[in-house]
Order: C-alpha cells, then sequence, then structure tokens
C-alpha cells in the first residue's frame, strides 16, 4: 500500500498567492440559514417552469386569442349570427348576400387598386358569408363560444363530480371504494354512443343533450386520476396527523389533501377539455347537438360540407377554430403535466 | 391461469347482462309507444301489444328479447328500412365497418409504430419534431375532416377515387375512409410509442444492459421495444372499438352502409328508432367489453409480471 | 514508480457539465481519482456532489446532455495476448466502449435493484446476455456458468431461480442477481452505485460482504460510490471525499476516520448516528450542497463552513499534503491559517472508536 496515492492538484488553484489578512476568520451566524433552496416556492416553480415552455405559452396565447375573438368577434361588424344580410335594390327587390367568398374592399383596393364587384362590393366579409347569406365572421365566433362553454362545463363536472368521487373512494377505501369502484367499471363499459343514443331517445336534441351527455361520461376519467392522487398522499404523515388531531373527514378530503392533488387534476382537466369539444363538435355535426338557426363548430362545418362543392372557403374557418382550441388546449396540458414533474437531471 | 380468465370472462359477460337490462330497461319505458297511434284504434293496439307481448312482466319481455338476441334475432326495425329484420341489415353493416375499420387499424399501428419509433431514437432531432407535429396534427383535427378534405381532393377536384362509397368496388372506395380513420389511431400511437420508448431509454434496466455492453440494435430489440411496445396494448383498446364500430361521421358522410351510419340513422333522423338503438346498443357494449377483455388477457401473457401474478393467485 | 504500473484506472482533471432547462450546470470541476489493482476505494459525498456522474462517466453513460469539458478516464489493462494497453475511455467511441470494456472490463451495479432489472425478461436470461456479448459462449455453458454465478452471489436453487422474473424476488435477491450480471463477463474493475442504500438494513451487510468475498476469490478492484460512512468503513482501503464537483479529502480509512482535515469531512462524520455520544441532537452540516448553476467563487464549501475564512471567498484552496497517504483541500491547512481543530464532541467521538477498535486487535 506504500504508493503516491495522490495527482497533483491544478496549478490553477494554487497560483493564489495569500496576502495578509486572509485567515481571519469570517464567523458568520447566518450559517443555518439555506438560501438555495429556501426561496424557492413550489408554485412559483411551476409557474416558471410553464412560461419556459415554448409549446406552453403558444397554447395559452392560442386559447386567450379564440377567448378574446369568441367574446367580441360577434359584435364587431354589425350582423347577427342568424341574420341573412340583405337589402332592397332600387325596383324594391331584395339582394341576398348568398356566398360571397371572403373579401375586405379597402385591401382589394390597397393591393389591385380597383374597387370589388358584384352587389355587395363595400360590404367586408372576413370569411365570408354563407349558401344562405349570413356572415360566417360572426357564426364562426358565436360557434366558438359553444366550443368554449362546453369546455366550462367541461372544467365543472371535472372538477365537482369525478373529483370529488375520486377522492371520497380512495379516501374511504375498503368497501366503500370497493363499490364505488365496480359502478365506475360497469359507467365504464358503456361506450359513450350507447349513453348518447339513450340519451336522445329521452331527451330533446340541443345543447341540454350535449352537456348531460358530458355529465354521464366526463367523470370517469378525472375520478380515477384523483383516487390514484388520493390513494398516494393519504397514508401520508401530516394527513395522519390532522385525523388524530380529530378533524373531520370532510375537511382533510378538502382542505388538506385537496390542494396537494391540485396539480395532476389541473392537468386532466386540460386533457379532457378536447374530448369534450370533439364530442359536441360530432354531436352537432351528426345532427343531435346544437341545432339550428343557432350554431356550433360543428355545425358550421356541416355546413361547409354540405356545401363544399359550391362554397369550398365556407368549411375552412370552422375547422381552424376547432384544430386551433384542441392545439391549444394540449399544448397547456403538456405544459402543465412537465411544469408539474419537471425531470431533474440527476447527479 | 385458467381460473383467473374464466374469472374475467364470467365479470365480462355480468356486466354485459347488466348493461344489456338497463338499455332494455330504458327503451321500453321510452315516453311514446311503438306503433304510429293515429291510423290505430285503441282495440287494435291493445291486441298489437298483447301479440307482442308488450304486456307481460318486463322481465319476461327481457329474458324472451335475450333469448332473440342469442339467435342473433333483434326483431325488427320500427321506421328504419321498412321494417326489415334487424339481423339483416345489420350482417351488412357489420362486414362494412369492419372492413374499413379493419384496415384502418392496420395502417394505423403500422405506420404509428413507425413513427414512434423513429421519433425515439431521434429524440430531439429533426425527426423527433416532425413525427411529434404530424402527431399533434393527428389528434386535433378529427377523422371526418380529414375524409372532407381527401374527399374534395382526390373525388371531387381530382376524380379518382368514388366520390361516395361503393359497395361493388370495394376495395378501391374503402381507400379514402380508410386512410382519414387511421390517422387518429396513427397519432396516438405514434405519440404513444414515442413516450414509452424515452422513458424506457431512461430506465435503470436499459442503464443496465448499457453497462453489460449492449447497445445499438441488440438494445433496442431486446430491452426497449418490449417493454415500451407492452403498454400499448392498452391504448389500442379503445381505438380498436371506435374503428370497428364504425367512425358514425365518417360513415355518414361517404354513405357507407355500416353501424356508424345506421346508428346516426337511428336517433338522429325524424323519428328514432327505438329497437335499432336497442340493438346497436347491445352491439357496441358487447364489442367494447368483448376487447376490453381480449386486451386484458393478451397483456397477462404479454407482461410476466400478471402473468405470474395470476398464477400465484391461483395457487 | 512501481506503483505507478500498478493503476489500473485514473481518472485526470474530469471537468463535466450538464445542459439543463435551468441553464449549465457544472457538475463536475476537475476531479481526480486513481484505483489500483485489487484494492477497494470509496467515494462519499452527499447527492449532487458528483460521485455518481464521475463513474458514469467511467461507463460511457452521461446523460445525452453531458458535456466532457476536459480531462482523461485512462484504463490500463493487459489484453489477450499479454500486452500491457492503456486507453482514454472518453476518447473511445460508445461502440467500441461497450464491445470492449463494458460488462468485460468494468462493471457496475447500480443502487436500486427495484427498477434495475428488465421486468419482462428472466434472470437467467439477463445473466447469460453479457457472456453471449463478450465471450462467445455456447448457450449450454452460458447458462451452466450462470448457474454457478447465481449460486456465488448466494442465491438458493440457482437452477429453480434461473427461469425466475425479477418482481418475483425479493430486493436483496434481486441486488445479487445485479451483482451476478456485472460478473457474468469476468471485469477487472467493479463500480458499485450504492449497492446497498435501497436495502434493509440487515441485507445491506450480507451484500456488501458478498462483494468483499467476490472481490477477494476473482481479484477484482472495487469502486464504491456512497453516502453511507458505515459501508466506507467496513469496506474500503482507501476514501476519497467529494463535494460539489471536486475531491476535498483524500485518505486511507484510518487517515478519514481518525484524522479527518477537512470541516467538511467533520460535518460527515459528526453526522453519523452514533449510539454511544451522550448529546441527543444528530449533527447535520448547515445549508445545502450548492447549486452548480450559479459557480461558487473561492472555496464551494465555505458558506456552509462555520470556521470560513476571508481567503475562502477569494480562491480555492489547493490540495495539502498532510501525510503520504493523506491530502486535503481546505485553506485551513495553509502554514499562515489559524490552527483549528476538529469540533470536540467529534474528538470524542474518535477517542471512543479508537479504543474501541484497539479492544479487537
Amino acid at each position: 500500500m506504500a504508493k503516491e496515492k495522490l495527482q497533483p492538484q491544478a496549478a490553477a488553484a494554487a497560483a493564489y498567492v495569500p496576502v495578509p489578512g486572509d485567515f481571519e476568520l469570517l464567523d458568520r451566524q447566518d450559517l443555518r440559514i439555506d438560501t438555495n433552496f429556501a426561496s424557492q416556492s413550489y408554485w412559483k416553480g411551476v409557474f416558471t417552469h410553464f412560461f419556459k415552455n415554448r409549446r406552453a405559452v403558444i397554447g395559452l396565447v392560442i386559447i386567450s386569442v379564440i377567448i378574446l375573438l369568441a367574446a367580441f368577434g360577434p359584435v364587431m361588424n354589425s350582423f347577427g349570427y342568424r341574420d341573412i344580410v340583405q337589402y332592397r335594390n332600387e325596383k324594391n327587390k331584395r339582394v341576398v348576400a348568398k356566398g360571397i367568398p371572403p373579401q375586405v374592399p379597402a385591401l382589394h383596393r390597397l393591393l389591385t387598386g380597383q374597387e370589388l364587384e358584384g352587389n355587395f362590393s363595400d360590404y367586408t366579409f372576413l370569411f365570408g358569408t354563407d349558401d344562405l347569406g349570413r356572415d360566417l365572421w360572426t357564426r364562426t365566433w358565436y360557434g366558438a363560444r359553444v366550443s368554449l362553454l362546453i369546455a366550462f362545463v367541461t372544467i365543472i363536472i371535472d372538477m365537482i363530480i369525478g373529483m370529488s368521487y375520486g377522492l371520497i373512494s380512495g379516501y374511504f377505501g375498503g368497501r366503500v371504494d370497493n363499490i364505488m369502484q365496480r359502478f365506475v367499471e360497469i359507467a365504464n363499459s358503456v361506450p359513450r354512443l350507447v349513453i348518447v343514443s339513450v340519451l336522445a331517445i329521452f331527451m330533446p336534441k340541443g345543447m341540454g343533450l350535449v352537456i348531460v351527455a358530458l355529465l354521464l361520461t366526463e367523470w370517469i376519467g378525472m375520478s380515477k386520476i384523483a383516487r390514484a392522487e388520493m390513494l398516494k398522499i393519504k397514508e401520508q404523515e401530516y394527513v395522519l396527523a390532522s385525523r388524530t388531531l380529530g378533524a373531520q373527514n370532510i375537511h382533510i378530503i378538502f382542505r388538506e389533501i385537496l390542494p396537494n392533488t391540485i396539480g395532476p387534476i389541473i392537468t386532466q382537466v386540460m386533457f379532457s377539455i378536447p374530448t369534450a369539444i370533439f364530442t359536441e363538435a360530432f354531436l352537432s355535426f351528426v345532427g343531435v347537438g346544437i341545432v339550428l338557426p343557432q350554431c356550433s363548430v360543428g355545425t358550421l362545418i356541416e355546413d361547409g360540407f354540405n356545401n363544399i362543392t359550391t362554397l369550398p372557403y365556407q368549411i375552412l374557418p370552422p375547422i381552424l377554430v376547432l384544430a386551433l382550441l384542441m392545439l391549444g388546449f394540449n399544448f397547456i396540458g403538456d405544459g402543465l403535466r412537465e411544469a408539474l414533474a419537471p425531470k431533474l437531471e440527476d447527479m | 391461469m385458467t381460473k383467473y380468465i374464466l374469472k374475467r370472462i364470467g365479470m365480462a359477460l355480468l356486466t354485459l347482462l347488466i348493461i344489456t337490462f338497463l338499455l332494455f330497461l330504458l327503451v321500453r319505458i321510452m315516453p311514446g309507444n311503438p306503433f304510429p297511434s293515429e291510423r290505430m284504434s285503441a282495440d287494435q293496439i291493445a291486441n298489437k301489444r298483447a301479440e307482442m307481448g308488450l304486456d307481460d312482466p318486463i322481465h319476461i319481455q327481457f329474458f324472451r328479447y335475450l333469448g332473440g338476441v342469442l339467435q342473433g334475432d333483434f326483431g325488427k326495425g320500427t321506421s328504419l328500412y321498412n321494417g326489415a329484420p334487424i339481423k339483416t341489415v345489420l350482417s351488412t353493416a357489420i362486414s362494412n365497418s369492419f372492413r374499413i375499420g379493419g384496415m384502418a387499424i392496420l395502417l394505423g399501428t403500422f405506420v404509428g409504430l413507425v413513427l414512434g419509433i423513429t421519433a425515439a431514437l431521434h429524440k430531439g432531432k429533426f425527426l423527433d419534431g416532425f413525427c411529434t407535429v404530424f402527431s399533434i396534427l393527428g389528434v386535433c383535427v378529427p377523422s371526418y375532416v380529414f375524409l372532407i378534405f381527401l374527399q374534395y381532393t382526390f373525388s371531387f377536384r381530382i376524380p379518382f377515387f368514388p366520390y361516395f362509397f361503393d359497395p361493388t368496388r370495394f376495395a378501391f372506395s374503402a381507400v379514402i375512409p380508410s386512410v382519414s380513420l387511421s390517422l387518429f389511431t396513427m397519432s396516438t400511437i405514434a405519440r404513444f410509442t414515442r413516450n414509452e420508448m424515452v422513458e424506457v431509454f431512461d430506465s435503470d434496466y436499459v442503464r443496465l444492459a448499457e453497462a453489460k455492453g449492449m447497445y445499438g440494435r441488440e438494445l433496442v430489440t431486446k430491452h426497449v421495444l418490449r417493454n415500451a411496445l407492452i403498454p400499448i396494448v392498452t391504448v389500442l383498446a379503445p381505438l380498436v372499438v371506435d374503428l370497428l364500430t364504425g367512425a358514425l361521421v365518417v360513415e355518414k358522410i361517404y354513405g357507407i352502409n355500416g353501424i356508424g351510419k345506421l346508428m346516426v340513422d337511428a336517433i338522429a333522423g325524424e323519428g328514432i328508432d327505438y329497437n335499432y338503438v336497442l340493438a346497436l346498443g347491445i352491439l357496441y357494449s358487447a364489442l367494447y367489453i368483448g376487447i376490453m377483455l381480449v386486451v386484458d388477457l393478451l397483456y397477462g401473457v404479454l407482461d410476466p409480471r400478471i402473468r405470474v401474478t395470476a398464477k400465484v393467485r391461483e395457487a | 514508480m512501481s506503483e505507478a504500473q500498478n493503476t489500473i484506472l485514473d481518472i485526470r482533471n474530469l471537468d463535466i457539465s450538464f445542459k439543463t432547462n435551468a441553464g449549465v450546470i457544472h457538475a463536475i470541476r476537475g476531479a481526480n481519482i486513481d484505483l489500483c489493482k485489487g484494492e477497494t476505494i470509496a467515494v462519499v459525498g452527499e447527492s449532487g456532489s458528483g460521485k455518481s456522474v464521475t463513474m458514469k462517466a467511467v461507463m460511457g453513460l452521461l446523460d445525452s446532455n453531458a458535456t466532457v469539458n476536459s480531462g482523461e478516464i485512462i484504463y490500463n489493462y493487459v489484453d489477450a495476448s499479454g500486452k500491457k494497453q492503456s486507453v482514454d475511455l472518453l476518447k473511445m467511441p460508445k461502440k467500441q466502449l461497450r464491445q470492449q470494456i463494458n460488462g468485460q472490463r468494468i462493471a457496475m451495479v447500480f443502487q436500486d435493484p427495484m427498477t434495475s432489472l428488465d421486468p419482462t425478461m428472466t434472470i437467467g436470461k439477463q445473466i447469460m446476455e453479457g457472456m453471449f456479448l463478450h465471450k462467445n459462449m455456447s448457450k449450454e455453458a452460458a447458462r451452466a456458468r450462470a448457474i454457478e454465478l447465481l449460486e456465488l452471489v448466494g442465491i438458493p436453487e440457482a437452477e429453480k431461480r434461473f427461469k425466475n422474473y425479477p418482481h418475483q424476488l425479493s430486493g436483496g435477491m434481486r441486488q445479487r442477481v445485479v451483482i451476478a450480471i456485472a460478473l457474468s463477463a469476468d471485469p477487472d474493475i467493479l463500480i458499485c452505485d450504492e449497492p446497498t442504500t435501497a436495502l434493509d438494513v440487515t441485507i445491506q451487510a450480507r451484500i456488501l460482504e458478498l462483494i468483499m468475498d467476490i472481490q477477494k476469490k476473482m481479484g477484482l478492484s472495487v469502486i464504491y460510490i456512497t453516502h453511507d460512512l458505515g459501508v466506507v468503513a467496513k469496506v474500503a482501503d482507501y476514501v476519497l471525499v467529494m463535494y460539489a464537483g471536486k475531491v476535498v479529502e483524500i485518505g486511507n480509512v484510518n487517515d478519514i476516520f481518525y484524522d479527518p482535515r477537512h470541516p467538511y469531512t467533520w460535518g460527515l462524520l459528526s453526522a453519523m448516528p452514533d449510539l454511544d455520544t451522550d448529546d441527543d441532537r444528530l449533527y447535520s452540516i448547515p445549508g445545502s450542497p450548492p447549486n452548480l448553476l450559479h459557480e461558487p467563487k473561492g472555496d464551494a464549501f465555505a458558506a456552509r463552513n462555520p470556521f470560513a475564512m476571508v481567503i475562502d471567498e477569494k480562491a480555492e484552496p489547493p490540495m495539502f499534503e498532510i501525510s503520504r497517504t493523506h491530502r486535503a483541500a481546505t485553506w485551513l491547512l495553509h502554514p499562515d491559517a489559524p490552527k483549528i481543530e476538529m469540533p470536540p464532541e467529534l474528538k470524542a467521538r474518535i477517542k471512543r472508536a479508537q479504543k474501541e477498535a484497539e479492544k479487537y486487535l
């Protein structure tokens, strides 16, 4: 074992020549204050992580823009969503703005130096008009409102029914959990379409049917997530502590545990919104959802499809809105998931 | 293992029975009655009801119906197809939907796997980004939008494929619907495969295999793929159900006489055809439960953890 | 320098950084470690001190976001024709590293036996893989050897266990399998990354004894990575204390346990639980390891050092030689520094331990 064990140390560090006073002790009193990690709160970390994620920010921007346009788009011009754009000409004959492709007179003048031709040459139709003469800009954003309403309803369903069901089932465990889970199993074995078809027997077509259909199906996924989170957390010491201190079950579930499961739950909400919007669009397309003359993204796509050979531009705006909504919520969901569980480089 | 399988099958059958009964109950207690009453007198209706056994207690009616269903007899439609036996209509519909759906599944799974594996092997590089964008697109746009696009482009602008489904030229006219249906499966599988593989690549056991001296293709095929692909069976299941049972809108738009179109016709037309709703509801549930069961058992065969646990439970 | 030829692994001035979302982390800042044939060294330090990263660099298992800025890892071996070879593992292409070094020359045992085995493959297959890769063995020979190895690592009913899947074994058994895998292609060096942290205390001792036993039988050189000083005392010839990506104190077991010089080592030793101490407060080193996103100026340990001096915030201390086997990097060892003794509690404890040890001599 008699051997040189050591390497000569890097020269750079040794090059420092100590000056007088260097060897005074600092004798600091603040050693026990950990400045490395103390200042980072969990949610602040999640927040910064989320906003550093390019896609998540894009998603947030997309959704914000759609919300703004859905709110203000329909009032940006004078056409109502069910109004047929028309006027009476000199001979007191009705002239209807049927099937006018997107047109912006000012822009046209700027680009070509010429005036637009046709009966409605001084009207601005950003998305054009449909075969009946209704303004598609207004209708598209009106339809987007329906999708956003669905998104909102989904959040409520997920947060109230799904979450409570899962949390309660997971918290009580044992027989309660067993029975509640059998029920979930059966509910989960019924295809969504079957539920919709049965509903169609009992309910009039329209928004109500869509919402009830979501109500009956959307909560299942969330209840699974919430239950899993609950099972993870309920064994932790702080829960035991508050139980020992005599806290009520309801208090423990909703005040002590809920705040610690909220991350995965919000993520799940973000992922279930696209499914719900998809469902609405498809039900409306098929004809059991939103009924005329109201419109949603689904009915607009259907209208567009019916006129695709004559007015092909008509189908594009609702498809774009639908795709962007999907994209936005998916991006936000991905971003949240990554921000809540960042993969640290292990060292 | 056999006991475990039998138990799972028993559970599935029981669930299906419960669902069938609930469906039956709901459809039978619906408001209104199954006969166009304006043209019939009260007496006539009463006679007809008695003749059809509608006055019997509900459970007797149910078992009678169930007996018929087990022999493939779903009764007759109330408004669709002029009261032709549901069995005949349904068998054509199933055949159409399954063939088109099956093609879509094969195409979607195969291309999806290739895309996902490519992306995972080139993580962080251009190909990964390309596959990610592709799979996001596929998930964000409904299949019927793809169908409309393909139909408009390749049947209308360039009239190559038929504009509507043509059963006499099955393979040829199945191209557009199969391709558009496959895109959702494709993107889901691609995304899932990629993420699973990336996760497995990060796992300790792949680290250990590398420490053994394994690398490249051997590492991927022996350790990564096997572990990454097992969970894919679970995401595939609901996709298969969706596709086999016919994506409603796609069938409706492309005029395919499949189960999906039948369902749309049954619920979205002028009058609702209760008997079709019931028959299709049972069919959908049976398929759904059946495929879930197959996946469960398949998973058991593929994943030794479950296979052995079942064995232990049996002992 | 006949000893120098005995050196089997020589890590010089290793410097590694990681690119992360938060920024560049300078994880290894000039680490020097060497290992002689047949000896056991232990690398100790808190999590984040860079001990695992260093060993991953040896195995070529660094994550893709890691960059080796400088340094070399020289591995000396005798090739099949009996010629002495010397290679820099950092310069070797991945493929060649896997084919020629990993498994058959340098093998590794990982921290968590619950996750280090492939759940979809029988343990027998996983052990045989190494033999197929490096030894070109026939199936029968590999099988016989694998069962032999399973017996060597103390797995009862090896024949039967051969066909088992990992989840059918307990944690301790799995770690034995991982060790068997590491040994499957007769390596020269075995790197054990916290081989016992994930295991029960009772199993820990058995696994350590097993490794020592095998080391003697097969003439292995072993590197332990651990934060458990109990393990170190039991197995190591030499101890290297790492802090913030650097080795701050090196010595043999006696040097480190009976005459520690770096205030960080004092902290580590004081933090060891001890039944005999009257003082019932468990000591812990104040603060947390430095965030290597923001590289510390001067001595990285200064912020947590109760004996920090002005100079600690100005310059990094060089390695000061204490004896032929013992060195430490702290300005306290500079001739001009005030004479700081280790904390009295620790001193008392070491005395007690020394007495205890003498009893058994």
